[in-house]
């Protein structure tokens, strides 16, 4: 398990390799990219710029990986995520997954990106190319998508 | 007894600063009764709580709801609903 919060890009081929080092019990590996869209419903986006609660940011996701190990048998999985002030097609947030068959891989990134949308302390501000500036509001799709793993 | 109290995005932005430690008065023992002795505090925390229900607050870093009791708290931060990832 890991979690990480950087200000500089991450190259997912080594971070898969930081998980994966040293061992043959892993079958599947699953991972998650976000990146900055270009667009948003009020015009082009010139960047973004993310803040968050340091100290408190890594013990919910640490809470969060916790949880999905508790729910899927995954050997690995970490999380990284960017603050500071991102352009359109920067990486934002990367989420890996091993275990050794696919399917819990692949359920425990979905868990894991949910939850961090709606737990992890991170605010979006986004500034558009005509120089005008607005936090993101949540999305209640968020919340929604939240509950599917609260009833299962 | 002093409460460090952080704030974030535009929450931080309506109040004018990212923290302060604040003495809480005797009668100030949940995050409700927090956010209404700050709104008596200032027209900035007036903006900043005007719609209160937008406003989610953590306890030495765990999220919270209102009611929770903040008498021995270290650390109270006020932040917009999260929009990581």
């Amino acid at each position: 398990m890991a979690v990480r919060i950087d200000t500089v890009d991450f190259n997912i081929a080594n971070e898969i390799k930081k998980l994966t080092a040293n061992r043959s019990d892993i079958g599947a590996i699953v991972t998650f990219t976000g990146t900055v869209r270009g667009a948003t419903k009020s015009g082009p986006l010139a960047s973004m710029t993310l803040e968050h609660y340091p100290g408190m940011t890594e013990r919910e996701l640490s809470t969060i990986e916790l949880e999905a190990k508790k729910r899927w048998p995954l050997t690995e999985c970490a999380i990284v995520h960017r603050v500071g002030t991102l352009l359109p097609g920067e990486n934002i947030v990367l989420v890996i997954t091993a275990s050794t068959h696919r399917h819990a891989a692949f359920e425990a990134a979905e868990f894991l990106m949910d939850y961090l949308k709606t737990r992890a302390p991170f605010w979006k501000k986004e500034t558009l190319r005509d120089g005008t500036a607005a936090w993101v509001d949540a999305r209640e799709v968020d919340e929604t998508a939240i509950a599917r793993w609260q009833t299962t | 007894m002093a409460v460090r109290i952080i704030y974030f995005a535009w929450v931080r932005e309506k109040i004018g600063r990212p923290e302060e430690s604040i003495e809480l008065p005797a009668h100030v023992r949940t995050v409700a009764d927090l956010i209404s002795y700050l709104k008596s505090c200032g027209a900035e925390y007036q903006n900043a709580f005007q719609r209160d229900d937008l406003v989610r607050v953590a306890v030495d870093q765990i999220h919270v709801k209102p009611t929770t009791e903040i008498v021995d708290a270290r650390e109270v931060a006020f932040f917009p609903p999260v929009t990581g990832g």
